[in-house]
């Protein structure tokens, strides 16, 4: 902009020149950046090579030897790292997936406690979200843990409902196994899904042209829940059940949830959920009172207006700092390494790691797995959050 | 909406209300407990059930923690008795290591010294009365590490104190202060490099950014324990702690940056273009103009993203560090105060020291958002 | 920009703060610093452990004092990293310790795999079961269905799967990452069966709230030789680790202890006199000085007196010799002569 200095001489131009000394910033930036990559790099080969440590991806093929107490999917101590990756993985799907979805339950629940008009369960919802959010999550994993153990009885002294026993050794359940014809439950729950969006769809388009309602959400249950069960009866159930029997030291067939599981999933649905608390409670105060004056000036009842006012616009304001908590509670599920659940963390970065001792291996596949997680679901967030965000002219 | 007039909304009332009657007493206490505990039906149920909760829980507490708690005791034994509560005394007896770790009893004043030095720096700068702003700050974060540096290792003549030994809440203050005053001047650049107009510094800030807040901490921690030692040169290695030290630092970093990228954007542009106008450089603009601005508005942020840290310290256990609660988990199986009430009691007094610092903190934090919540929001 | 700064930052700090090197020569990189840099575990009683004050004890640790008594004739110029079963190997491999001892299992693998040379077996161990006494057991064939508590990373994980396949039983694995949580998991009754080492099974009993009410099973399903290990390409240095453990326990059989070896010094049985230096330059062979094992036994002992106050009958486990004893007593400690 020093635009009467055009008379100086092009070297002088040249340094101060905005657009030469941002090429020569970024060049100089790459420059470092690849030096130390391939310095590490470097480092890394000599090192290993150096010290006769086997390297590459070879040993994933190679049989594990170990066993593992949770598995979603079938594993032996005759299958391959590989599959022990899988198990590690699907484990940690779980438990984050049922985690997020107890943990928004709970946070929307206590949130909305927060603001409640009863003076005890204010100052209870005030209570649980300080405590459990100041207290280190690692810290309340071993004590769920310890209560979890301590609290239920021994094996031999289960609590019994029916054919489901509860005991230190945890919570046995009769298991389904399927014969021929059980997908069909399965495509029946789908279809049901896929119908209530269509109906969904209908009785909006309705509302819009008539002004009538349509119960919805019951005829969406009814169908979700209802073609399954249909099909369960037409088929005739066609499932076997196992039902678990006290034998020798432990439960024997039907299956198993875990304590290691319960303790998880409770301790980090219970932390997140605080900070959802609060998340949920800000993005509620943060839609004007106008709103829900101008509702009930409408004539709409408060909690129509807190369904179809309120929480829609509190939404817009919820869901970026919400998932978040989602990524941040599927990361923190790494921390079932301390309490012995066989998640990703422990199964691969813990006895996998230690078998093959290729620890660039596999601590770097482990990160790239939470990497990827994260980005998924980053993704699939910002796609919902342009989708419900406010559209300004 | 010219709408049909006979055209009925279900939704939409068509006649009027009855007039409610006059509210009957609205001062006193059984008018407050009307509002507050018993307005409707569901709140009265409600409120049964929360006091009935409160009944269930705070009676068994109250005596496990104080009337049935072994307040003194020289090991075990005393804890064993039948129908005893928290076993306080395991907490007094091993109080001293809870705090150090295993730092050595007669240089333990070096490390009282750097914790009063430490309150000394940090209390004043809390407190936005408080005059001498910059020279504070320059002592917090330039000459208080330096002198902590040389206390707690021993330089200078004193003795040297091997990090092995460094442990319980030292430890835990050690990695989570470090953590965050090593990530500040890395989280300005990382947030500047963000925002920079330079196609690749952006793309190289974002990827670093965007990676170390994907992965766990914990699988950070494995990297720099078992993975970094291969990446380094020949001959070069570094201590345990330090390891840990530096996997903090880089995962802290790409927090600090988002919190300060924050900052950066709720600085309108005015400022900025006012920095232009007066044909200051780019750092000038930054140091003179906007930082100031951007990192006071970002102290509850920035106190936020510590406590974080401070929770998140305690992972460092799992590589083998002793850190608070890392101390606290490692007397468990002190065969002199094996008990079946040492576990809980260990982790409750662990909780509470979190709890005191944590809570502490998040109070601050709300306190600094009210009081600067009268600047600009654009 | 910065991550470069950043990391350049980093490693120049950490060149100024902590740097040391593990170049081939370990021995003159031990000299230089003035201190062997062990590596034992984060606390296992008996083997090596930290009491409050921060002072360690066991067989591991006595090892490395023996190593540091013959490099410096100081058994105090040793330092010690606690390591999880998890980072022993990378922290030898890179340099941070000189030698690991740290009750590690010698193996083809980690003998061929890894870069390491095990220098010795200072401990014949072999995996057991502990249970409550109350579930009335006699042999761990009567196992099968049980839960059993197990630390990962370890050979026993490993072990235990083949036992109960070989012995076509079925058991439900609870694996966790550290000692204490293994301890605290079987304690709370989570599992019916603690499987490790024997000798970590003692020293784990004494820790458990009620150690009476628990017993070992008599089956020892793997072998366990566990020892110190040093990092490949480094003779001498292995050298040096190998004839201190062989050392010990020569002089235990000859009878030489701690308390009469300066009498000994003048003996004149000629095994004697290689070993203590007075007759022959063994000591130079090694890059250390004629006195190397006298200064091993006169500070630390012979391996008998340290495994009795570490493990043994002078020790709270009170394990037995057994296997350990030395060949002449029908045991498997057998030193080489030293000529």
């Amino acid at each position: 902009m020093n635009n009467d200095s055009n008379a100086q001489s092009s070297k002088a131009s040249l340094l101060y020149d905005p657009v030469a000394r941002s090429i020569f910033f970024q060049c100089l930036t790459v420059a470092i950046v690849a030096w130390l990559v391939y310095a590490g790099i470097n480092n890394a080969i000599t090192n290993l090579e150096k010290a006769n440590v086997a390297s590459g991806f070879g040993f994933l093929s190679d049989r594990s030897g170990f066993d593992v107490s949770q598995s979603l999917i079938e594993y032996t101590n005759d299958s391959s790292y590989l599959r022990a990756f899988y198990v590690g993985l699907t484990n940690t799907l779980l438990v984050s997936a049922l985690g997020i979805f107890f943990a928004t339950i709970i946070g929307f629940a206590v949130g909305i406690g927060r603001l409640s008009q009863n003076y005890l369960i204010r100052k209870i919802c005030m209570v649980y979200v300080e405590l459990l959010r100041n207290i280190p999550l690692l810290l309340q994993l071993l004590f769920w843990y310890k209560a979890v153990l301590g609290v239920l009885p021994n094996v031999r002294d289960a609590m019994q409902v029916g054919n489901i026993y509860l005991s230190n050794r945890g919570l046995a359940i009769p298991k389904f196994i399927p014969e021929a014809g059980a997908s069909t439950i399965f495509w029946a729950f789908v279809v049901g899904i896929i119908a209530t969006f269509v109906v969904a769809k209908w009785a909006k388009k309705r509302q819009m042209k008539t002004g009538q309602q349509f119960p919805t959400i019951l005829v969406g249950f009814g169908l979700v829940l209802g073609l399954p069960l249909l099909a369960l009866i037409v088929l005739g159930f066609p499932f076997v059940i196992e039902n678990p029997e006290l034998g020798g030291f432990n439960f024997r067939g039907g299956s198993v949830v875990l304590p290691e599981f319960v303790a998880l999933l409770l301790g980090l649905a219970l932390y997140t959920a605080a900070f959802i608390a609060e998340i949920v409670r800000s993005g509620i105060l943060a839609v004007s009172k106008g709103q829900t004056e101008a509702a009930y000036a409408l004539g709409i009842r408060p909690n129509i207006t807190m369904r179809k006012v309120i929480v829609p616009q509190a939404m817009r304001v919820v869901i970026p700092p919400l998932t978040s908590q989602y990524l941040n509670l599927t990361k923190n599920s790494s921390l079932a390494v301390a309490i012995g659940y066989p998640d990703l963390v422990a199964i691969f970065s813990g006895t996998v790691l230690n078998q093959t001792g290729q620890a660039v291996e596999v601590v770097l596949m482990t990160m790239l797995v939470y990497l990827f997680l994260s980005l998924v679901t980053s993704t699939f967030m910002n796609w919902f959050n342009s989708r419900v965000s406010l559209v300004e002219r | 909406m010219a709408q049909d007039r006979n055209h009925s909304l279900a939704y939409v009332r068509t006649d009027m209300v009855q007039d409610e009657p006059a509210p009957i007493n609205s001062k006193g206490p059984i008018a407050w407990v009307r509002q507050n505990l018993f307005a409707t039906i569901p709140d009265t149920i409600l409120s049964i059930a929360a006091i009935l909760l409160l009944f269930y829980i705070i009676p068994p507490m109250f005596r496990f923690l104080i009337t049935d708690a072994v307040w003194t005791g020289e090991n075990r034994e005393a804890c064993i008795v039948p129908g005893a509560g928290a076993c306080w005394a395991f907490v007094d007896a091993k109080f001293s290591q809870f705090m150090y770790g295993r730092y050595p009893v007669e240089e333990r004043w070096r490390v009282d010294l750097t914790a009063i030095l430490l309150i000394a720096g940090t209390v004043p700068l809390a407190i936005p009365s408080v005059p001498y702003k910059k020279w504070n700050t320059i002592f917090v974060l330039v000459i208080f590490p330096i002198l902590a540096f040389i206390l707690l290792t021993g330089r200078l003549g004193l003795e040297s104190v091997e990090t092995s030994l460094w442990g319980g809440l030292l430890v835990t203050l050690v990695v989570a202060i470090v953590g965050i005053v090593v990530s500040f001047p890395f989280g300005i650049l990382l947030a500047l490099g963000r925002r920079s107009k330079m196609p690749i510094i952006k793309m190289l800030s974002i990827i670093f950014i965007e990676f170390w807040r994907g992965v766990p901490l914990i699988t950070v921690l494995f990297m720099s324990s078992v993975m970094l030692p291969f990446f380094l040169p020949d001959g070069v290695s570094f201590d345990k702690l330090l390891r840990a030290l530096v996997g903090v630092t880089l995962f802290a970093s790409a927090y600090m940056a988002e919190v300060i990228r924050g900052g950066l954007q709720a600085i309108p542009k005015g400022q900025y273009e006012a920095g232009d106008a007066m044909a200051l450089t780019f750092w000038q603009s930054m140091r003179l103009i906007i930082l100031p601005q951007a990192l006071t508005l970002v102290i509850p942020g920035i106190v936020n993203t510590f406590i974080g840290l401070f929770k998140d310290t305690t992972l460092v256990l799992i590589i083998g560090i002793f850190d608070l609660l890392g101390i606290v988990q490692l007397n468990f199986t002190d065969a002199n105060w094996a008990s079946a009430k040492t576990p809980a009691t260990g982790l409750i007094f662990a909780a509470f020291i979190y709890f005191i610092f944590c809570f502490g903190m998040s109070r601050y934090s709300m306190y600094m958002e009210r009081r600067l919540d009268t600047g600009h929001k654009s | 920009m910065k991550t470069k700064i950043f990391t350049g930052m980093l490693a120049s700090a950490a060149l100024a703060l902590s740097a040391s090197t593990a170049s081939a020569a370990t021995l003159d990189d031990v000299k230089a610093k003035g201190f062997v840099q062990c590596g034992v575990s984060t606390g296992l009683s008996g083997f090596s452990a930290p009491n409050d004050a921060g002072e360690w004890s066991g067989i591991d640790v006595e090892y490395c004092r023996g190593v540091a008594a013959a490099v410096f004739g100081d058994p105090s110029k040793v330092k010690f990293t606690a390591l999880t079963a998890k980072e022993r190997f990378t922290a030898l491999q890179s340099g941070e310790i000189d030698i690991l001892s740290r009750n590690t299992t010698w193996t083809m693998s980690r003998d061929t795999q890894l870069g390491l040379n095990f220098a010795g077996v200072n401990y014949y161990d072999g995996q057991g079961f502990m249970v409550r006494k109350a579930l009335g057991l006699n042999s761990a064939l009567e196992l099968s269905g049980a839960s059993v508590c197990v630390q990962t990373g370890t050979t026993t994980e490993l072990n235990l799967t083949d036992y109960f396949k070989a012995n076509n039983m079925e058991y439900k694995p609870v694996v966790f990452e550290k000692l204490e949580e293994v301890n605290a998991a079987y304690a709370a009754n989570r599992c019916d069966v603690y499987t490790t080492d024997a000798s970590g099974l003692y020293s784990i009993r004494l820790t458990l709230d009620n150690p009476d009410e628990h017993t070992v099973l008599p089956e020892i399903i793997s072998k366990e030789p566990l020892g110190p290990v040093v990092r490949q390409g480094d003779d001498q240095w292995f050298n040096i680790a190998k004839w201190t453990h062989i050392a010990m326990v020569n002089a235990e059989e000859l009878g030489v202890t701690s308390e009469n070896v300066d009498l000994e010094k003048d003996s004149e049985n000629p095994n004697i006199k290689r070993l203590l230096g007075t007759e022959g330059n063994f000591g130079e062979s090694i890059g250390l000085d004629a006195e190397w094992a006298y200064n091993i036994i006169k500070t630390v002992g012979n391996y008998g007196e340290v495994f009795d106050r570490t493990v043994g009958a002078g020790s709270p486990l009170k394990i037995e010799r057994g296997r350990n004893a030395l060949w002449t007593d029908g045991g498997l400690q057998y030193g080489p002569p030293i000529r």
